[in-house]
């Protein structure tokens, strides 16, 4: 994905975690390999329950252990192996190297601190900033992320401020300390159209100006399209298609993702004519627990075949950049 | 509502409601079966009508009953609770020396269970099926199903007849001397046991309660938060989480301080604490109703002032709370 000779700031390769469930050994991620270079925005998309959120906490070395485990692969942030490291190294890379904004502003902020506080505290406990020069820092990034009244708005509790200024709020704690990556788990599902587009603009504004990395999770394609360098596409746990923005939403080459995009509702339809109901993907992502050894979207998927149901596809070079695990592309190519 | 509103308000509703307990006290006494003249005859090793007629007028039990209410109302208002039959003392006097003595065994018992309550709830909520966790359930287990008295008669047994560590009971050793210090020191070794007894029931209820509600804390989306901004563990837990989970600890507390005042009585009578509880239990058998009546008094007021304070503290713990 990243073309360029420069190493990329975050790499994950072929990572694999495992959660013991009660009906048996759940893969919830399977050979996930990412890379993001240094101020770009990778989108991850996907339905629920595809892995894009655990992708995310396994950056963060937050995957709820029990009953998750990472079983293998490796995370590497700018060279350095972040997997196997203790929760001491672990929580210095928090929020300093990486930050991370979640998808439910409401009940993501601690109810009974003030929101000056929150921010300040990441500020202390990683710089080892003083009371006062903390609460300054932020409500520095308060004003940064455009709230108005920013040293009223530090005094006051998460309850007393709306939806948007919540998450608002929470991209100023991610982004205190100054981190080179930033984790927005869907950071807009739980917001009113109007706000997600505010903070759409916000994310790209303050990526523009700070030059932070972005993962972006989300199923708004809108705002991928929008937004992302790169985009991946996540499905039961494996990428099935990644590259270029432009290259996958126009030529899609996943049946996965040809299925989301046509998903995708347009007000006035493109071509015009085309004023066919909605389409679904129909059936629903398969339980993790009992995959079988082949293509995992192959019951839902329209254009499967024999060779499907054997075995697992591999990610496979599409273009120069863009990549896609289907046994089509496999046969088109021989 | 401001703060000193929601106060004022409180205090209010706090004196209504000692009015309504005077009032319902008075006249549950009144109408209890049994003469007070009569006993205090009794007493006196029998009298004949006249001496009991006497005493009536002496005391005012001739009069209507409206009557001898205002009377009782308007002196506890005064501060003045009757004099004791049995006594011969003000009641005032004779509770306000017997106070603190309660005070001091409750507020130590309460502070001790709350505080290692509490510890204990978060180290088990740490690693819910750790080794502190199964010490908290079997510890609740014990605490709530032994009684008190047959805790504390344990407790003497094994403290005072096999390893004579503690005194067997009162508050104060008379033949020490010495300063301040010692005398201190004198008093919780006093202290220790009873406390402990007392302190029993509601560690194991708060320790419970402190397990329970850590572990819906700690499922909550802002430890997450907490966690992804690096917080060190114990910030996560002690700072983050505890003062979420305390509201309900603080509330049951709350509400729990008039049982606390009640196994006060049996643990006094136990370890011979000279509170208000041997006082209770002294008065009633010698239907002393006037000091009944003013330990009610007090027992209740102690009550009204603890809700009180439980009220302002959930207010300072959670800004979210707007008492009406």
């Amino acid at each position: 994905m990243s073309t360029d000779a420069t190493p990329p700031l975050l790499s994950v390769k072929d990572l694999v975690v495992d959660f013991k469930t009660r009906a048996g050994n759940a893969r919830v991620l399977d050979h996930v390999s990412l890379d993001i270079s240094a101020g770009k925005i990778l989108g991850i998309v996907g339905e629920s329950g595809c892995g894009k959120s655990m992708t995310a906490l396994s950056i963060m070395g937050l995957v709820p252990n029990p009953p998750g485990r990472i079983t293998s692969g490796s995370i590497s942030l700018d060279g350095r192996e972040l997997t196997g490291l203790d929760e001491e190294t672990l929580c210095e890379i928090r929020g300093t190297e990486i930050g991370m904004i979640f998808q439910e502003p409401m009940t993501s902020l601690n109810p009974v601190f003030t929101v000056g506080e929150q921010i300040a505290e990441s500020v202390r406990v990683h710089e080892n900033a003083g009371k006062q020069a903390a609460m300054a820092r932020a409500v520095e990034m308060l004003k940064a992320v455009d709230i108005p009244e920013p040293d009223i708005r530090a005094r006051a509790y998460p309850h007393q401020l709306s939806g948007g200024m919540r998450q608002r709020v929470m991209i100023a704690m991610a982004l205190a300390c100054r981190p080179r990556l930033l984790i927005a788990d869907e950071p807009t599902t739980a917001l009113d159209a109007t706000v997600q587009a505010q903070i759409f603009d916000l994310l790209q504004e303050l990526q523009q100006d700070t030059g932070t990395a972005i993962v972006l999770i989300t199923h708004d394609m809108g705002a991928i399209a929008e937004l992302a360098d790169d985009v991946a596409v996540m499905y039961a746990g494996s990428i099935v298609e990644k590259g270029p923005v432009g290259d996958v939403l126009s030529q899609p080459c996943h049946p996965y993702t040809q299925g989301l995009i046509t998903c995708v509702p347009h007000l006035v339809p493109d071509p015009p004519l085309q004023r066919e109901a909605l389409r679904e993907i129909p059936g629903m992502v398969p339980a993790l627990t009992n995959l079988g050894a082949g293509c995992a979207f192959e019951p839902r998927c329209e254009k499967a075949f024999d060779q499907c149901t054997g075995a697992k596809p591999e990610l496979i070079k599409v273009s120069a950049s863009q990549l896609g695990a289907c046994w089509a592309l496999e046969s088109d190519q021989r | 509502m401001s703060l000193t509103h929601t106060i004022a308000k409180r205090i209010g509703w706090g004196l209504l409601l000692l009015i309504g307990v005077l009032i319902l006290n008075f006249t549950l006494i009144s109408i209890a079966p049994g003469d007070i003249a009569d006993s205090i005859a009794g007493d006196m090793g029998g009298a004949d009508a006249t001496v009991i007629e006497e005493i009536r007028e002496r005391y005012g039990l001739n009069q209507p009953f409206y009557v001898q209410l205002w009377k009782y109302v308007s002196g506890v208002a005064r501060l003045d609770l009757g004099f004791s039959y049995f006594y011969n003392t003000p009641v005032t006097q004779l509770i306000l020396e017997k106070l603190p003595a309660t005070l001091l065994l409750v507020f130590s018992s309460q502070i001790l269970a709350i505080v290692l309550g509490t510890l204990l709830g978060v180290l088990a909520a740490k690693k819910p099926n750790g080794i502190v966790s199964l010490l908290v359930t079997f510890l609740s287990l014990f605490g709530f199903a032994a009684p008190v008295f047959w805790s504390g008669i344990l407790l003497i047994i094994a403290f005072v007849s096999i390893f004579p560590l503690f005194p067997v009971g009162g508050m104060t050793d008379v033949t020490v001397e010495g300063g301040f210090f010692v005398q201190l020191l004198d008093l919780l070794h006093h202290l220790f046991l009873p406390m402990i007894t007392l302190a029993s029931i509601y560690l194991a209820l708060y320790s419970r309660l402190a397990r329970a509600s850590m572990l819906e804390v700690l499922g909550a989306d802002y430890i997450r938060t907490a966690r992804a901004k690096g917080l060190p563990q114990r910030m996560v837990l002690y700072k983050h989480a505890l003062k979420n989970a305390l509201g309900p600890i603080v509330t049951v507390a709350g509400l729990q301080f008039s049982a606390v005042m009640s196994g006060a009585v049996v643990v006094e009578t136990v370890f011979s604490w000279p509170g208000l509880g041997t006082l209770a239990l002294q008065s009633i058998l010698a239907r002393d109703t006037p000091t009944i009546m003013g330990i009610l008094f007090f027992s209740s007021f102690v009550v009204i002032v603890v809700n009180i304070l439980t009220d302002i503290t959930l207010r300072v713990i959670d800004p979210r709370i707007k008492a009406g």
